[in-house]
């Protein structure tokens, strides 16, 4: 298969954009361009399974290189193994649920959904890549649309958001870009940027693996350059909410994943005690200011902290079975939040609140809409059958296989942080979704739209699937 | 039974009626939710009973030994090559028990809730969120690993805390529904952690192997480097937090505090969820490792040993001053539950060591009965009445004559009183504690007095207390059906020779002898009846005169012992006041305002050194004059 389809596709719909005209003929243009690629990631998905049932025992599959800039070794060069398997089909099912939510995003929507292809085309691209330089040209390409999206469609301090939101990544993104030259000049042999064949000597790795991994760290909230994450996420628009949450801290988690256990082993587990320490601050401490917050968007970006915290602390932990359990926190955690951030978003069209105290009884008046909120919330704390549950769950399983005390130590607080999870999760849905009806202009409300509706089935199904049946994520990801 | 892959329909049938009604029952099938959920339920206890008859009488013996049957095994998760979650079915003793006793009430409740819930706006939501109690509820007792049962664990809290909640727009019933869930995941996490140590002791997940390896690695520390924390053994740190875990779940105290709030639930729920099944699912835990809580560490039997006996014991004196008829009932199941668990701790070496095993699960089975039978007489008392408040009831014995006799059936199985249930299952429970522990069976002794005393005095006020008024009150068939069949276990279940099925060797025994020991238990009861009769029977002001002269235990008992102040001291307090609330305030101000502070100082700079380029030549000139003067006397300065 050939995987540059994966970024030609959305860019095709960014150019069959530009010429369309109508609302009606950009919304369902835009659907019919995420749709197309969903099909196209389970046709991946398919023929990437057929290949390793058949034996293949390559690294990566389907590669396709072609020079870019040979002076300086920069190709085109991509490949998939399982992992990225995995995150191109979040990628595609949080885009069609990110599209189903904007059916009705106010001015410009022609813009609006060319930039969220955009986004979604450097997303699938850095899932893809295989050369350093391709994989840091993609994360850029995904940066930069954010702003606009926040600034333009956003809410409230949304210029100050969009401007933090895209300083931290971009500061992020100069770390990365620092780490990958000190690679490029200090490898052995010929300099190369093809990642997975890459193992600088330990001196290097020492001095670059920090800039690297704390880059990719600020775009999944490594404690303490989160900070972006609450008030980023809490002014976006609901579908670039989804993005971000959904696809964009993954870049981050995918990019750390890669350095530090593909890249860069022994310097991952020189520093491990120090990303083990963050990661158990950003889960109990997220965890902790989850609590207090009071704006439903506030809630789950700060839970995005306490819960991207253990993707790192898996990575930290570097087990085997902790590095399965955080491509599925990552898979669990990109639909559950984008499901979460859809439930907000269609509460907040309507009553046009995001504040706790100020809603009540949701239940009783958009049936469907509170029923989704309440799912989304039982996945963010674990329940079983739900897909937050069993990487959570293998999570654990993992780190507990390290034996010094102070990892097992980190493994009870991580474990800890689910009774606080359960406390601010059932918090939120007994204040907003059951209990009395606060206001009376709430009761003339309407439920969720048929694209609204399509969208939360859409994401819960991806829930459902990998709660119900984990044992086939698993085996993806061990391939 | 060469097939035995049907028996997944047991947990199944109620599952698909769950899905059914959670897509459908809203708008398209709503009329005949019930009567769906009732029906899958009714195949599902009809293949129970064939599984407890094919087990204890055809295919479960095996050279004179109840032995484990692996029914169903799937691989459901693996982590590394030797601990991996499997979906297995095990049948032996006390998982087929279970089964009957879970199907065989939640279909009880199944009917009763026909007549009982209709005309409720979410009828259909309720059949469903019960079909997927029932659901759970099954796969976790027939679970054979130990992370198998942990999420059916799970699932049961969450139907719990869904139930618990189903009047959604109370705000009584929205927070008792959230205490059940998170005061149950606090316990739980000591589950989990002892699931992380445990399994990675014995490289398995699986119960059987789990428990054989455990044991070995006791037997022969050589084998294991058996690590320890603080002086204890790591495997006896597990086995505490998995005790945790079942507590929480069950009750105990200082963990039941969930318990009576949940009472807000539809008091069929209550009966189902809070009396015959769920809460037992602690004793269940620690009797499916029992040979682990027995063998290794004396220490860890005498934590059950006397966790369960306070409980009993406290629980039975708050149940003295309650006066919500539910509230009532629920400290007695927490009472009683703690009797089942003292006796999962009275191992002792000698004659008949696990007396206690056979005898708590026999409590178990028989406690469902007639404990399920008290809540669904309260229901339809609460019906009556529109009160739980026992000051509002009173006289009843001539409206409701059958919920009278089955009332009156389930207090004296309760009490102890021969020949009813509850008789010999206690009997034996006290017999294991005389065995083991003096004081314990003192506790004992006495609980059962003040629990023949609070069940009195609560079969006194509803139905005597004022003259008999009011004409006979029709139930329906779907009403008094589940109370006849379950006061007919109430009544009959004691002579089931217990010991014949259930012992912790699998080998059947003869039944405990029941003689003189049975003399002072069933004493102290009738002393407790009587003085409920002199104190209840008729109108009088002796109760407000018996507790003035109690004032001090009284009104300490009748606020629950302030446990539930003091919990609330510490999360709203401590937890959310000193923790939750700084690292809210350190995030916002501290974290936040240093990456700030970054980018306010960076732009600063940028103003304060903006100026330098100011395309202006002359300025050029003198920077480069001042340049080339500051290098001059530089190179100056180091060359000489």
């Amino acid at each position: 298969m050939n995987l540059s389809i994966l970024v030609i596709v959305p860019l095709l719909t960014v150019l069959a954009l530009l010429f369309s005209r109508g609302q009606n003929a950009i919304r369902w243009l835009s659907f019919a361009g995420v749709t197309v690629q969903l099909v196209l990631s389970f046709v991946l998905l398919a023929v990437f399974w057929k290949e390793r049932a058949a034996g293949n025992p390559v690294s990566m599959l389907f590669e396709y290189r072609h020079a870019w800039f040979s002076a300086l070794n920069i190709d085109y060069h991509v490949g998939v193994d399982g992992i990225s398997v995995a995150m191109i089909l979040l990628t595609a099912v949080i885009m069609v649920g990110a599209v189903l939510v904007s059916w009705k995003i106010g001015p410009h929507s022609r813009v609006f959904f060319i930039l969220l292809l955009l986004l979604s085309a450097g997303a699938y691209g850095f899932f893809i890549s295989l050369d350093l330089f391709t994989l840091f040209f993609f994360l850029e390409i995904s940066v930069i649309p954010k702003f606009l999206l926040i600034g333009i469609w956003g809410s409230g301090k949304k210029e100050y958001a969009a401007l933090k939101l895209a300083l931290m990544l971009m500061a992020g993104s100069a770390l990365v870009f620092i780490g990958i030259l000190g690679i490029y000049y200090n490898s052995y042999g010929p300099p190369s940027l093809y990642w997975p064949d890459i193992h600088p000597a330990v001196s290097v790795q020492r001095i670059f693996f920090p800039f690297l991994f704390v880059g990719f760290g600020i775009f999944t909230a490594l404690f303490p350059f989160h900070t972006w994450v609450p008030d980023g996420h809490s002014s976006a628009p609901t579908a670039a909410s989804m993005f971000l949450a959904g696809i964009s801290m993954k870049l981050g988690g995918y990019g750390c994943l890669r350095v530090a256990i593909y890249m860069m082993p022994a310097a991952a587990a020189e520093y491990s005690p120090y990303i083990i320490g963050l990661a158990t601050i950003a889960i109990v401490y997220g965890a902790f200011a989850t609590m207090m917050q009071k704006d439903l968007k506030y809630i789950n970006a700060y839970s995005s902290v306490s819960h991207c915290g253990f993707i790192l602390l898996a990575i930290g932990m570097g087990t085997r079975t902790a590095i399965v359990g955080a491509v599925m926190q990552m898979i669990s955690h990109g639909l559950m939040t984008a499901l979460f951030f859809a439930a907000i978003g269609m509460i907040y069209d309507r009553t046009h609140t995001r504040l706790v105290e100020k809603l009540g009884g949701l239940l009783k008046i958009m049936p469907f809409t509170a029923t989704i909120f309440v799912i989304a919330g039982l996945c963010s704390l674990g329940l079983p059958g739900l897909s937050g549950f069993v990487a959570e769950m293998t999570i654990f399983m993992g780190s507990w296989q390290r034996p010094e005390t102070a990892s097992r130590l980190a493994t009870i607080l991580a474990c800890a942080s689910i009774v606080i999870t359960a406390v601010y999760i059932l918090r939120a849905t007994g204040q907003t979704i059951m209990g009395p009806i606060k206001d009376p202009q709430y009761n003339s409300l309407t439920d969720a739209s048929w694209n609204e509706k399509l969208a939360g089935v859409l994401l819960i199904a991806g829930i459902v699937v990998i709660g119900v049946a984990p044992f086939w994520l698993n085996q993806l990801i061990n391939k | 039974m060469p097939n035995t892959a049907y028996i997944i329909l047991i947990p199944l049938l109620p599952f698909i009626g769950f899905v059914i009604l959670g897509l459908f029952g809203r708008k398209y099938i709503r009329s005949f939710a019930g009567a769906i959920a009732t029906g899958l339920l009714l195949v599902s206890t009809a293949l129970s009973l064939w599984v407890a008859y094919w087990y204890f009488f055809v295919g479960g013996m095996v050279n004179g030994a109840y032995r484990p049957v692996t029914a169903l095994k799937l691989e459901w998760l693996s982590f590394s090559h030797d601990l991996s979650i499997d979906m297995s079915i095990i049948l032996d003793p006390i998982s087929v028990m279970m089964i009957v006793v879970v199907s065989l009430v939640s279909l009880m409740v199944h009917l009763f809730s026909l007549s009982y819930m209709k005309g409720e706006e979410r009828f259909a939501t309720y059949y469903a969120f019960l079909g997927l109690f029932t659901f759970s509820m099954l796969g976790l007792v027939v679970s054979g690993n130990i992370f198998e049962i942990y999420i059916f664990w799970e699932l049961v809290g969450c139907s719990s805390y869904l139930l618990i909640g189903y009047y959604y727009d109370r705000p009584t019933a929205v927070a008792a529904a959230k205490k059940a869930f998170i005061v149950t995941r606090f316990a739980d996490l000591g589950f989990l952690v002892g699931i992380l140590i445990l399994s990675f002791q014995a490289h398995t997940l699986d119960f059987n192997i789990l428990i054989s390896r455990l044991l070995s690695a006791v037997m022969n520390p050589s084998d294991a480097g058996l690590a320890s924390f603080w002086g204890v053994s790591l495997i006896s740190w597990g086995l505490i937090l998995v005790f945790i875990g079942g507590a929480g779940k069950s009750a105990l105290f200082p963990l039941h505090i969930w318990l009576p709030d949940a009472m807000e639930g539809p008091t069929p729920v209550s009966a189902l969820i809070h009396a015959a099944t769920m809460v037992v699912a602690g004793v269940y835990l620690v009797a499916r490792l029992y040979l682990l809580y027995a063998l290794i560490d004396p220490a860890v039997t005498q934590i059950i040993l006397y966790a369960g006996a306070i409980s009993a014991l406290l629980a039975a004196i708050i149940a003295c001053t309650q006066t919500d008829i539910k509230r009532v009932l629920a400290y007695s199941t927490m009472s009683q539950i703690g009797y089942m668990m003292f006796a999962l701790g009275t191992y002792h070496p000698g004659e008949d060591p696990a007396l206690g095993y056979t005898a708590s699960l026999f409590h178990l089975f028989t406690h469902a009965f007639f404990k399920a039978l008290l809540f669904l007489c309260a229901g339809v008392i609460i019906h009556n009445i529109h009160s739980n408040e026992m000051k509002d009831m009173g006289g009843l014995r001539k409206s409701l004559p059958l919920t009278h006799a089955c009332f009156l059936i389930a207090c004296l199985a309760i009490a102890g009183i021969p020949p009813f249930a509850g008789f010999f299952s206690k009997e034996e429970i006290l017999l294991a504690a005389w065995n083991s522990n003096k004081l314990v069976y003192g506790i004992g002794l006495f609980t059962s007095g003040l629990t023949a005393f609070y069940m009195f005095r609560l079969y006194f006020s509803v139905f005597w207390h004022k003259p008999a008024t009011g004409h006979r009150h029709r139930q329906p068939l779907v009403e008094s059906l589940p109370l006849v069949i379950l006061a007919l276990g109430a009544v009959f279940a004691g002579f089931i020779p217990f010991s014949r099925f259930v012992t912790a060797s699998g080998f059947p025994d003869k039944p405990s002898g029941i003689g003189t020991n049975a003399i002072a238990p069933v004493l102290i009861a009738a002393v407790g009846i009587g003085i409920a009769a002199w104190l209840y029977a008729k109108a009088s002001d002796r109760p407000a005169k018996a507790a003035a002269s109690l004032r001090g235990l009284y009104t300490f008992a009748y606020h629950k012992f302030y446990i539930d102040e003091l919990y609330l001291f510490i999360t709203k307090k401590i937890i959310f006041n000193c923790i939750g609330r700084p690292a809210a305030w350190i995030d916002r101000n501290i974290v936040d305002g240093f990456i700030n502070g970054v980018a306010i100082t960076t732009g600063r700079i940028s103003t304060a050194i903006k100026g330098v380029q100011s395309g202006r030549v002359q300025d050029y000139a003198w920077f480069f004059f001042i340049g080339i003067a500051g290098l001059a006397v530089l190179f100056i300065y180091i060359v000489t």
